[in-house]
């Protein structure tokens, strides 16, 4: 018991220096809206990731690469639930250069389910150029990468918040005719403002969403706020898409230590009883 | 290594093996049979659970290193390709980078049980060195394989850690050109690192082939610190033990689980999923949990030479533990005023560690300096005052006696 105190109290202590991370300047934290995939029972819920994944096919990827996504990761186990036959219709509606081909060519052809999510452009300076000198970043790991709020123990507890920094600047806009007067006179050009935005409060991504923007095929009404939190869960995925499986694996491995443990346990008591 | 050994080769290939290499009698000498003190408590199974994390960090390490491409280009779609499409890949990872934070975790605690208990003093001086040098090359190992993800914090981490040496007089430029393999962090820095990561390891199984050699000449140390006196003050072994530790490992690998599976990243920096950008620096810069009383150290100094110096100089000093503590009682236990010195002195290298992770500036900076002069104050006047001011409690007459008076606290005359 003694032993246990000591850890407790010293696992309090190394608690609060672990990776006691700083909020980037005047970064607002997010809105603490909570997500079915939460917590170690939390799971993806497949109708929502599949309308993450058509906001997102319809309204990021106009500027956002996701380079680390192929389409026949929606049909794996743990995402979005869309069947083989779907996926093959999804490439196939987008055109992939492929070759060199026997005459030293390249061709076109339709995309297969083993292509990569198409990016928007050839490369980081042509995506510069389209959008006023800003990056849009690649989202394939955007809720792992950008914390909605910091602070060791709130991290711990309610993880980084990714999921609700991507929610929050989706919804977090100030239109400009909102803006005070002292805003409006340091606004750069062609920028919005936008507290959540993790660089600075000024963003260059006009607000993508706006009522009914997207057809929900599940006829979910297609609110900014519905569109927001469904392109979140979807990014979460697309940045742990094994989230499932971890947690599944989890459960088992830790039932089988447990009972491994006591059975260690009562054999060492039996072993031990006779050493004094 | 020597322990009484009854080993007698029963099989026909055991003697003509005996004859050749005398293995198996070492292995019941030393692994079987080797006389352990009977009192030694649950601080002294991370000897063990250390051993267990080298094994799997080198398992783990060995097939990543199967799927990952160390080159800047490549190196960070690499490791997303291992957690995406390889087999299990993301568990691979996750066990080990969660493993390098349960390693330091239990080096830690086998530190402080040492400092706790005397384990440094006469006879274990070198037992105590080699572990000093085993921690240094866990540094080494661990602050390089944070670098191979080639993340943000990877490559300005890197870039942060690597500039120190150039501080050193005349040859520090030389030193920092030589670990980045040009003139800045680029990809021959990621592929020096990348070879050096490999190689650290086994240099480490072989320091701690050392550490368990020196541990077996004079034995274990126990919670009394009075030296083993005869046959009823130990017990062998295997099972003793061998049962014991085992358990304590499980527990410790549940601990492990829980990390791996239901919090894989929060012992890391979230930036590190973003890919390394020369030109952007992030906005704070800051290392892995288990540098950061190193690092609050190093701020502390405003001199960047005297920073390094008072870094280096903080597990140097380790070195020299043995002579610095003058106290002939080597536990903890039987000295009133040591022990409450050995527990400031744990609050203040978690209070460095916390300060390590702030940004340096205002009270943090303050702070970081008083408890920096404390760190070295706790070895080169406390420690060597107390050995001579203070005076311990009678300890007991032997490992047997003190065991036997805990559990029968009335049938023990006092001496």
């Amino acid at each position: 018991m003694k032993l246990l105190k000591t850890l407790g109290i010293a696992a309090t202590g190394l608690l609060l220096i672990f990776s006691a991370a700083q909020a980037a300047e005047g970064q607002k934290d997010a809105k603490g809206i909570s997500f079915s995939f939460e917590g170690p029972f939390g799971t993806f819920d497949e109708g929502q990731l599949q309308r993450g994944y058509k906001v997102y096919k319809e309204v990021c990827s106009a500027c956002h690469a996701m380079q680390y996504m192929s389409f026949r990761n929606l049909s794996q186990p743990g995402g979005p639930g869309f069947n083989e036959e779907q996926v093959k219709v999804l490439a196939a509606e987008y055109t992939m250069q492929d070759g060199p081909g026997e005459d030293g060519e390249m061709f076109e052809r339709p995309g297969l389910p083993s292509d990569r999510f198409p990016s928007p452009f050839p490369n980081p300076q042509a995506a510069r150029v389209a959008n006023g000198g800003a990056l849009p970043p690649d989202l394939s790991l955007i809720t792992k990468y950008r914390p909605g709020w910091y602070g060791t123990f709130n991290q711990l507890v309610n993880g980084i918040g990714g999921p609700q920094y991507v929610y929050s600047v989706l919804t977090g806009y100030v239109p400009d005719e909102e803006l005070s007067e002292e805003l409006k006179k340091e606004q750069p050009e062609g920028k919005a403002y936008n507290p959540y935005f993790a660089n600075g409060h000024w963003i260059g991504m006009a607000a993508p969403l706006s009522d009914d923007q997207v057809t929900y095929d599940d006829g979910t009404p297609a609110t900014v706020d519905q569109m927001a939190r469904d392109v979140s869960a979807f990014l979460a995925w697309t940045a742990e898409p094994k989230m499932m499986e971890r947690k599944q694996t989890g459960f088992m491995v830790l039932i089988y230590l447990g009972i491994l443990a006591l059975l260690l346990y009562l054999v060492k008591k039996k072993i031990w009883a006779n050493a004094h | 290594m020597s322990g009484p050994s009854n080993y007698k080769p029963t099989t026909a290939f055991g003697k003509w093996m005996h004859e050749r290499l005398p293995i198996m009698e070492m292995v019941q000498g030393q692994a079987l049979d080797f006389p352990t003190p009977k009192n030694l408590n649950y601080w002294w199974t991370f000897g063990g659970i250390l051993a267990v994390m080298l094994v799997v960090q080198i398992v783990t390490g060995v097939v990543l290193v199967m799927h990952y491409t160390p080159h800047v280009d490549l190196a960070f779609a690499s490791v997303e390709h291992i957690m995406r499409d390889v087999n299990s890949g993301w568990l691979l990872r996750y066990m080990h980078a969660n493993g390098a934070s349960m390693f330091f975790i239990a080096v830690y605690i086998h530190m402080f049980r040492g400092m706790y208990y005397g384990s440094y003093k006469a006879p274990r001086e070198v037992l105590w060195m080699i572990g000093v040098l085993i921690y240094l090359v866990m540094m080494a190992t661990a602050f390089m394989g944070y670098v191979l993800p080639w993340g943000q914090m990877s490559f300005w981490g890197a870039k942060v850690i690597t500039n120190l040496f150039s501080a050193i007089p005349f040859v520090g430029d030389s030193i920092t050109t030589l670990l980045w393999g040009g003139y800045s962090v680029d990809n021959p820095t990621l592929n020096r690192f990348f070879s050096l990561h490999y190689l650290l390891p086994f240099v480490l199984a072989a320091l701690i082939g050392l550490h368990i050699w020196a541990l077996h000449v004079p034995g274990n140390n126990n919670p009394t610190g009075v030296s083993v006196k005869s046959s009823q003050d130990t017990l062998p072994f295997h099972p003793y033990y061998t049962m014991k530790d085992a358990f304590a490992i499980v527990v410790f690998l549940m601990f492990y689980a829980a990390w791996v599976f239901f919090a894989p990243n929060y012992l890391g920096h979230a930036i590190n999923y973003q890919e390394a950008d020369p030109l952007v620096t992030p906005a704070h810069i800051v290392p892995e949990w288990y540098y950061l009383p190193f690092y609050a150290i190093l701020r502390a100094i405003p001199d960047k030479l005297g920073g390094v110096l008072a870094m280096f100089g903080s597990i140097l000093i380790l070195f020299a533990l043995p002579w610095l503590d003058t106290s002939k009682v080597r536990s903890g236990s039987y000295r009133p005023i040591f022990k409450q010195f050995f527990w400031i002195f744990a609050i203040v290298c978690v209070a460095l560690g916390y300060l390590g992770s702030k940004p340096a500036e205002g009270w943090y900076v303050v702070f970081s300096r008083i408890l920096t002069a404390y760190y070295f104050a706790h070895f080169l006047v406390i420690l060597p005052l107390l050995g001579l001011l203070e005076s311990p409690k009678p300890l007991p007459s032997s490992i047997s006696d003190d065991v036997l008076a805990k559990k029968n606290p009335a049938a023990v005359p006092a001496e």
